[in-house]
């Protein structure tokens, strides 16, 4: 079996087994690469995919790295990223992987094997209720019960997977249909969906108030989202074009990163949690805020009923069910954000339309007070490398390259969002809605399958990586040349901050004992270790590891109490933000503020 | 911002959906995940030919809540479609009720006189038990059961509440 073609090619009563015919399909979707662990349930599939060369297999670790690789795979490369896993454990350690795809919308498709149909729901040897444990944490799932069935629902999920929101869809295949024969292949273009019709274009009468209403306003703001970056490489460009071309300020949010070049000087960085002040209080202040493909996360609101109290909300969205839910928005524009923008960008110059020049003059020269506050300050000690120059180190000397980071989740998460520049979408993979630990170095190495000659660096704590450890077997048997930075402060870092701010500094459990020495680890799997623990040793160190050919693990010893600021603390409004350590007496975190998370 | 509305309103709303294995735990599923309210849910296959079912479902929440109610539905991939029929425009809503009664003498009797007050229909009866069926709007089963109470009450059955908008249009026109 080779690459299908896009037609349907099947002969009249030329038989498939089940597991030839997903391999067909993945070929006529464009497939190149799957994710993957074999078990029982798959023994059938993977003697189909031995016998074969179209679709490359990655065999991870464990099956939530092989999700994490499949969404890294997908957000750097704008394709859908494919995962092959197992029946029982396989599917339920891949639960994590999925949450995070569809926190995130990523488009991810999981095939998982599942017994045979006649032990379905007789607790048989590695049966779980796939479809059931699965169902809140996809977009959609099927359970294919039978072969003629399996093409179409191949397709289907696809579709389902990669247009409107994107997110994750699992396919549960019985281990009696992957051995199943039967000669009714029909190709992806057979195949629509009766009910399930995302909506992409804009109401023009939307896109016409809403040029009305940014006309008018003095104190506009674009805040961008995933959504910009998930509707294409396009999709940025027009962002870029309509900021340019009102001239006002754009922020984005951390799944936005990159959406727009981070060096321009419209551009305030990143909002919310630990956004700039510059960003912050630009929402707080604006007259008109203009939403593009974000979703008013809780990280990004801070207090609600103080969030950006004055203005005009405009909220482009491709999902109906962001608007309204967390924020009140005064025009919703349900539509591709790639659609809208077009929209917006030909409506604005075609109408011959410009903001009063007076009145944004006014609000830059207001905006650039809070950027004097320099708000990503911070003091270098000499004898202690501090964890936010040791990422500007690492975007100084990486910048010029093709350099695709992606990051675990805590402090050097922030930081990384912080101090690397992104000028370009698709270059940074991150788990944003759900926090995962330990996606960084699966994330990875998807990436680094997708782009072979980039740079892929993981910006990990020490903590983080050892969720995700074993992946370093991964990269070795596949050459995966992908460099963890490690930021090692030997706490978990973010968890330790917020017990120094709302826990009286009782430090519950979240020191780093026990640490394995990262350099002798790193060998152990065939990689190269690194250490550095003093800032005159950090650059040599880091063009060290970005000029080998081999993975690295870079063991970067780091200043163990600096914090994360700027903090919006939990419960608190915009204008309310801690700038440093000196600010954390004067205001304390209210009752409502200490439950949220 | 606008400022929020946050009474808490009922509302009856009708869902369109492929008849397939599981629709009906991800609509409850839905509701369960998000802490939504289901004051009745009713489900049944509606159209064989084109495999589909309709489920009636009756929640409460502030406005916004509501709205999310909807979206979420909508934007399930079974979902063909969703009516308000609380909001657009007139509906009506059935449901029935079997009650079964045992007693004797008086009460007997009058057991038998309230049902036929509120056109109840014996669908069983024993010389120690009648089973009514009943039919109406759920506020109307509700009083007949109240009044049943006392008169030897023994089991309730109801369908939960299905509905249907007035005038000529389908939930997809």
């Amino acid at each position: 079996m080779g690459p299908g073609g896009k037609r349907n090619e099947t002969m009249p009563g030329k038989q498939m087994t089940g597991s030839q015919m997903v391999l067909k399909a993945l070929c006529d979707q464009g497939v190149e690469v799957i994710f993957g662990y074999p078990g029982g349930a798959v023994l059938p599939l993977y003697d189909a995919l031995h016998q074969q060369n179209a679709v490359r297999h990655i065999l991870v670790r464990h099956e939530q790295a092989a999700v994490h690789a499949a969404e890294g795979y997908a957000r750097s490369t704008g394709k859908v990223g494919v995962v092959l896993v197992t029946s029982g454990p396989g599917a339920t350690n891949a639960v994590t992987g999925l949450t995070d795809a569809l926190m995130d919308s990523i488009p991810v498709i999981c095939l998982t094997g599942q017994v045979p149909t006649h032990l379905i729901g007789n607790d048989a040897f590695q049966e779980a209720d796939t479809t059931g444990i699965t169902r809140p944490c996809t977009k959609h799932n099927y359970l294919v019960k039978n072969v003629d069935d399996l093409p179409r629902v191949m397709h289907e999920a696809f579709y389902v997977a990669q247009t409107g929101r994107p997110g994750p869809v699992v396919i549960d295949l019985p281990k009696d249909v992957l051995q199943a024969k039967s000669a009714v292949y029909i190709g992806p273009e057979e195949v629509k969906h009766p009910s399930y019709r995302p909506r992409t274009k804009p109401d023009p009468r939307a896109i016409e108030k809403a040029i009305e209403v940014i006309a008018k306003a003095k104190r506009p703001i674009i805040y961008s989202g995933g959504g910009v970056i998930n509707s294409g490489d396009k999709a940025s460009r027009l962002l870029t074009r309509f900021v340019r071309a009102l001239g006002a300020p754009c922020t984005n949010t951390l799944m936005g990163l990159g959406a727009y070049p981070a060096s321009d000087p419209q551009f305030l960085g990143m909002l919310g949690m630990h956004g700039t002040y510059e960003a912050n209080l630009a929402m707080y202040n604006c007259d008109v805020l203009i939403n593009v493909g974000a979703r008013f996360d809780d990280r990004v609101t801070g207090r609600l009923d103080e969030f950006s109290p004055n203005s005009y909300k405009i909220h482009i969205d491709i999902d109906p069910s962001s608007i309204n839910k967390n924020v009140v928005v005064d025009l919703p524009i349900v539509a591709d954000v790639g659609a809208a923008l077009d929209a917006l960008v030909k409506g604005w110059t075609n109408g011959g339309h410009s903001l009063s020049q007076r009145a944004l003059k006014a609000w830059w020269k207001t905006i650039e007070t809070w950027r004097e506050r320099d708000c990503l300050s911070f003091k270098t000690k000499s004898a202690v490398i501090k964890p936010q120059y040791a990422i500007q180190r690492l975007y100084e000397l990486t910048k010029d390259r093709e350099t695709f980071i992606t990051t675990e989740v805590g402090q050097h998460q922030m930081w990384a969002a912080q101090y690397y520049k992104f000028e370009q979408p698709r270059h940074w993979m991150t788990s944003g809605g759900l926090g995962t630990m330990g996606y960084g170095l699966p994330a990875a190495y998807g990436v680094q399958v997708a782009h072979p000659e980039a740079l892929v660096v993981d910006i990990a704590g020490e903590a983080s990586i050892m969720m995700n450890i074993q992946e370093l077997s991964t990269l070795a048997q596949y050459d995966l040349p992908v460099k963890i930075f490690i930021i090692n402060n030997q706490w978990m870092g973010m968890v330790r901050q917020w017990q120094e701010l709302l826990h009286g500094g009782r430090y519950s459990q979240s020191y780093s004992a026990s640490l394995p020495d990262f350099v002798k680890l790193a060998e152990a799997f065939g990689a190269v270790g690194l250490r550095a623990s003093k800032p005159e040793e950090l650059d040599d160190l880091i063009l060290e590891m970005v000029d080998s050919p081999r993975p690295v693990v870079f063991d970067c010893q780091v200043d163990q109490t600096e914090n994360c600021f700027p903090m919006i603390p939990s419960g608190a409004a915009h204008y309310e933000m801690l700038l440093g350590p000196g600010d954390k007496a004067a205001k304390p975190v209210s009752e409502e503020g200490m439950v949220l998370v | 911002m606008a400022p929020r509305d946050l009474s808490i309103e009922k509302r009856t709303i009708a869902v369109l959906v492929d008849n397939e294995p599981g629709v009906l735990a991800r609509v409850i599923g839905l509701f369960s995940g998000r802490g939504y309210n289901i004051e009745s849910l009713t489900v049944s296959a509606v159209d064989p030919a084109r495999r589909q079912s309709r489920i009636t479902v009756i929640t409460s929440g502030t406005p916004q809540i509501l709205e999310q109610i909807k979206a979420q539905l909508d934007r399930l991939v079974p979902v063909h479609g969703v009516s308000d029929l609380s909001m657009e425009g007139p509906s009506v809503e059935r449901e029935l009720a079997l009650v079964k009664v045992a007693g004797k003498g008086n009460k007997r009797v009058e057991s038998l006189r309230i049902a036929d007050i509120f056109r109840a229909r014996v669908v069983d009866s024993g010389h120690e038990h009648f089973i009514f069926e009943m039919t109406g709007k759920s506020d109307k089963l509700d009083v007949f059961i109240d009044l049943m109470r006392p008169l030897g009450l023994v089991d309730v059955s109801r369908t939960g509440v299905v509905a249907i908008s007035r005038g000529p249009t389908g939930l997809l026109s």
